[in-house]
């Protein structure tokens, strides 16, 4: 039986840190929004020394604002029980009454608002600087995709944070092996219909891709032709990914656990 | 009266790696910690305290035997268990140097699902008793070792566990925060109904002023279990001395001599300082004569009085630390 006021609770505090995080180091805000400007205007002179029509800066601006959430999910949610381990919060979390799952989606609220924060000026500053106009077809579907991208790639990042529990030092080079390939293959500076029907496909598997492709549709309208796949399409999938991963990552942290509570790896420090 | 913890037969291993064989951390052990006890758990590096604490914490599975925590296996109903139970290790980092004290607290106990009002209550309360109350709103990342460690005692006490373990507390702390540390953990077994503490220390005189019962424990099996004082009786019918000495070769060879049956050793300067548990007084003899043939020349010599540290040499063979 589930203890849902704990566990509301236990999310609660979990989320905490990260979103009172956000407030007290005003230094990573720059920094944080600063570098994916300066990457969106690489992008964006490029675009216009092509003579590209102005829509495609505006798709370089949402894919850098977009970003921020891979990175988080990469880095505050994948690698993060390793960290959590090292410094011996992971056994008192485990230790506690809470669902494990409520540990997870703390961590993923708290990051998803701590880099809402970060994506949503990214998002701003560049539509004014380049002075892009937006045309929002439909309000109501794109905050639809836009969560529904937050939920599954959040679920990813839960059940990657899953299987990474017992692993070592080993996250790290594994996180830094997913960041690049990830921002090529899923057309974060450029609609990833440019890739090709397959290359698309797999890299769906990143809800990002997916989102990315809907969410342009929707904000610039009249540019459904440079959709990989009709948003209704993609969002029935996007559902499918945030179900499958976060059952995903309940599976795997159950049997993970109770691997760990067995050969004795979970409170092990130093390995 | 029930017991807050019974293991039978309790066994742990750990696979070794390719050139190391198993590691039997703790080896068929039998122990019962009665509720509203504050028990002792005292043995050297590596004894298996930590080990047992983690099984008792439902963080590790054991290899075989049966372990139950407030009535409960700790295999198959640590759910029941865990909403009643808190552990603090010696030396640990938990919770995020960005919060202030107050709040990694208040974090904390949101796991346990308590109420904010009442968790902040007790928070302020517990601050206050281990005068942390002037840190209560310092970031934890400028806070010193010491006040870590105290707020982290703090954390284990904030959800009222009916069991709490406390592993080495006190680990490097000074003595001011030591005392206010155990003067707490006293008060909270002895003020309350049916409360239970489990220690683990490395420091004899802890054991020995704070327990109702200790267990000496090393290489993963319990050597003695029972109150400081009848512990200390075993011993009585040995001779305990301490022995001043210059310095000499081989302090190994005393532990050689038959009829001695543990001693430890400590050099200061030129000084050599010698605890022995002998069989005997008669032993004594020997003991000279051996320390004269390595080169010594014994200064002083006192008969005393057995305390803990000397039921664990009895036991152990070697002394802690
Ligand atoms: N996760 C683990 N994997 C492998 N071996 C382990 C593990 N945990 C403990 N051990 C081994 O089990 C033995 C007992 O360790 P334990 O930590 O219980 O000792 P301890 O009594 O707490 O010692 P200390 O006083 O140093 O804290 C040691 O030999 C240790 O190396
Ligand atoms: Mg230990």
């Amino acid at each position: 039986m589930i203890d849902w006021r704990l566990n509301l609770r236990a999310v609660i505090g979990r989320a905490y840190p990260r979103v009172i995080g956000s407030f007290r180091e005003p230094s990573w805000l720059f920094f944080d929004i600063f570098l994916p400007l300066l990457g969106i205007a690489a992008f964006a002179f490029y675009y216009q020394a092509l003579g590209a029509p102005s829509v495609f800066i505006g798709f370089v601006i949402l894919g850098g604002a977009m970003t921020a959430y891979w990175l988080n999910v990469l880095w505050s949610m994948a690698a993060q029980f390793y960290w959590e381990k090292e410094v011996g919060n992971l056994q008192l979390y485990l230790m506690a009454p809470m669902s494990r799952m409520s540990v997870l989606a703390g961590m993923a609220l708290g990051g998803i608002f701590f880099t809402s924060v970060r994506a949503l000026s990214t998002l701003a500053l560049g539509l004014l600087i380049f002075g892009i106009e937006i045309e929002i077809t439909s309000p109501i579907s794109l905050l639809v995709v836009f969560f529904l991208t937050l939920f599954a790639l959040y679920g990813m990042g839960m059940m990657f944070s899953s299987l990474y529990l017992l692993y070592g030092r080993g996250v790290w080079h594994l996180s830094s092996v997913f960041q690049e390939p990830i921002y090529f293959v899923s057309g974060f500076y450029f609609p990833v219909k440019a890739l090709g029907f397959w290359v698309s496909l797999l890299a769906s598997i990143v809800p990002i891709t997916l989102g990315l492709d809907a969410m342009r549709q929707l904000i610039f309208a009249g540019q459904e032709t440079m959709g990989f796949l009709p948003v209704s399409v993609e969002i029935v999938v996007l559902i499918l990914l945030a179900v499958v991963f976060i059952y995903g990552a309940r599976v795997a942290l159950n049997f993970m656990e109770n691997l760990g509570k067995r050969e004795g790896r979970l409170t092990l420090r130093w390995q | 009266m029930n017991n807050a913890v019974e293991c039978r037969s309790l066994t742990r291993s750990f696979k070794g790696n390719a050139k190391q064989q198993a590691i039997i951390a703790l080896d068929n052990i039998d122990l019962d910690v009665r509720e509203g006890e504050l028990f002792g758990l005292l043995g050297p590096n590596g004894a298996g305290k930590t080990t047992l604490i983690k099984i008792l914490a439902t963080l590790l599975l054991p290899s075989s035997g049966k372990v139950t925590v407030l009535g409960y296996d700790v295999e198959r109903e640590a759910h029941k268990i865990r909403p009643r139970i808190n552990m603090v290790s010696g030396g640990e980092f938990s919770g995020y140097g960005l919060l202030t004290v107050r709040e990694n607290l208040w974090m904390f106990s949101q796991f346990y699902g308590i109420p904010t009002r009442i968790a902040k209550q007790r928070i302020d309360e517990l601050l206050h008793d281990f005068e942390l109350a002037d840190k209560a709103d310092a970031k934890v990342r400028t806070i010193s070792t010491g006040q870590r460690q105290r707020m982290n005692v703090v954390r284990g006490f904030v959800t009222d566990p009916d069991l709490i373990f406390l592993d080495e507390p006190t680990l490097g702390l000074d003595v001011n925060s030591s005392r206010t540390i155990r003067d707490y953990i006293r008060r909270w077994v002895r003020e309350q109904n049916g409360k239970t503490a489990l220690i683990t220390t490395h420091y004899m005189m802890e054991a020995e002023e704070l327990c109702d019962r200790v267990a000496i424990i090393d290489r993963g099996r319990i050597l003695a279990c029972d109150s400081p004082c009848n512990l200390k009786k075993q011993v009585q019918r040995d001779a305990v001395f301490t022995l001043e000495t210059t310095q000499f070769a081989d302090l190994d060879s005393i532990g050689h001599i038959s009829g001695v049956k543990g001693y430890t050793g400590e050099t200061n300067g030129e000084r050599q300082k010698i605890r022995i548990v002998a069989e005997e007084e008669s032993v004594l003899a020997e003991v000279i004569q051996v320390i004269a043939g390595k080169g010594g020349k014994v200064i002083s010599l006192t008969k005393v009085e057995s305390t803990l540290e000397d039921v664990f040499l009895q036991l152990v063979g070697r002394g802690l630390i």
